[in-house]
């Protein structure tokens, strides 16, 4: 048995993992076997991480979070939480491969997964022109007309980003404002590659083996248009991963899973919740990792808080049993 | 073991014209996903080496057949018999969620 398990490997997971090896409770950190590093895996430049006045890569600021993390004693695991027991004094965490590990407290921080449009042939179409994530697909691009659909941040990161390939890169959006910041804004204000269709809500992916258009309506007037184009990135924001809890934790009406005030603690003793899984309004990697230290300073003060021969029995760190 | 690089000049020979399955992993170097999956095709391929071949593509360094193939997604992982596309996966999973969906061909 463990004294701390952590979920997830975004900026939440590796910085609660960076406090709570210093404060010597040797974590295991699980990071999934093919999102390790989480929603900065996906993007190239980030310029609003303190420490860092020319911007960092998304990806290389994750790996230097894993060093720091590993330099401390943090065990490192590629392989995805399919069940977890929380109730009880011991957890129980069950991955991929089989694989049972215990543990007395355990942070989860498992970010959130992006939001699907819900229209009928999304899926169908996903991989042939329908895209979560311009880094990953925007090459393919290249010199065609696409769509961006969503009014945050993201949305505007994306449409930027694309206009590297494509030609034109059409925003789509419900409202006539955005929820963007101005910077990101006003960059895409300023791109002539980028033209807004206001006021217009997806309701339909067109295309027999790849994507040819939009249908749109105007959510003003309800008039429908068609909109040709060649791919369509998907921007329209993101909801908290709590598949594997729900049944286990609070949630709040938002989604997200309940912590009591400014404190990591949800309403399962020992249980201890960090990042984007908690936050429904902030959502950035430094809101993240500071979700994160508050986790791990709640697990060490409660492990602290438990009686010794508890604390005796999770000194050993051996694996517990396979395939059971 | 990691899986054989296939070219423009190679195609035709190790995936078309192949007796066995072949799996194309197309992906670049500048994905983190397609990073993430290819130590999970190199095991899969280990493991079923006497029915599956499983090849890179780089996706960069040849995009004709990326265009031919119409990948607009990467990782796309396809599986050929008979020179023919039989099976598309597109997209990083998990060990078991890929062996579940390429079970027709490892059996
Ligand atoms: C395109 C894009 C650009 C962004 N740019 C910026 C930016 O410039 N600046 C900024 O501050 N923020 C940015 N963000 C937001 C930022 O990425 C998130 O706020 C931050 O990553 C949240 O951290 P997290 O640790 O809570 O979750 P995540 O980073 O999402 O990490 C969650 C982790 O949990 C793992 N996980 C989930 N389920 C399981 C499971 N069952 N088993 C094991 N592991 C699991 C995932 O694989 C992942 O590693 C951006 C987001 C996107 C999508």
């Amino acid at each position: 048995m463990r004294q701390i398990i952590i979920i997830g490997s975004g900026p939440a997971g590796f910085t609660a993992a960076i406090y709570a090896a210093r404060a010597n409770l040797k974590p295991l950190l699980i990071a999934s076997s093919v999102e390790a590093g989480g929603e900065l895996m996906n993007t190239t430049e980030v310029e609003n991480f303190p420490g860092f006045p020319d911007g960092i890569q998304g990806p290389e600021l994750m790996t230097k979070m894993q060093e720091q993390a590993e330099r401390f004693g943090t065990e490192v695991v590629y392989d995805d939480v399919t069940a977890l027991e929380l109730t009880g004094a011991t957890k129980t965490v069950t991955l991929g491969s089989g694989e049972t590990h215990e543990a007395l407290a355990v942070i989860f921080a498992t970010g959130s997964a992006y939001r699907k449009l819900g229209l009928p042939d999304e899926e169908r179409l996903s991989g042939r022109g329908v895209s979560w994530c311009a880094t990953c697909d925007g090459f393919f691009f290249k010199e065609k007309t696409i769509a961006v659909i969503g009014g945050g941040d993201s949305a505007m990161e994306e449409a930027t980003f694309l206009t590297r390939f494509a030609s034109k890169v059409y925003v789509v959006h419900r409202k006539d404002t955005l929820r963007a910041s101005k910077i990101m804004q006003e960059r895409a204000f300023a791109n002539p590659k980028i033209e807004f269709i206001w006021n217009s809500a997806v309701v339909g992916i067109t295309g027999a083996e790849a994507v040819d258009g939009l249908r749109l309506r105007n959510t003003v007037t309800a008039e429908e248009t068609s909109l040709p184009l060649g791919g369509v990135f998907v921007a329209i924001g993101n909801d908290p991963r709590t598949h594997l809890v729900h049944d286990q934790l609070d949630l709040t009406a938002e989604g997200t899973i309940a912590v009591a005030g400014r404190s990591s603690k949800t309403s399962q003793t020992g249980v201890f919740a960090a990042g984007d899984v908690i936050d429904p309004t902030y959502r950035q990697a430094v809101t993240a990792a500071a979700s994160g230290t508050v986790a791990a300073l709640d697990a060490e003060h409660y492990l602290a808080s438990l009686p010794a021969d508890l604390l005796a029995d999770a000194g050993e760190t051996e694996l517990v049993t396979v395939n059971n | 073991m990691s899986a054989r690089a296939v070219t423009d000049a190679t195609f035709e020979t190790e995936v078309i014209n192949n007796q066995k399955t072949v799996l194309v992993d197309f992906w670049a170097e500048w994905c983190g996903p397609c990073r993430a999956v290819s130590p999970i095709l190199d095991q899969i391929a280990s493991e079923n080496a006497d029915k599956i071949d499983i090849v890179k593509l780089n996706v960069d360094d040849f995009p004709a057949l990326a265009a031919k193939y119409q990948i607009t997604s990467i990782p796309a992982m396809k599986v050929f018999q008979k020179g023919e596309v039989v099976k598309t996966v597109i997209g990083a999973k998990p060990k078991v969620a890929l062996v579940a969906d390429l079970a027709a061909y490892l059996a």
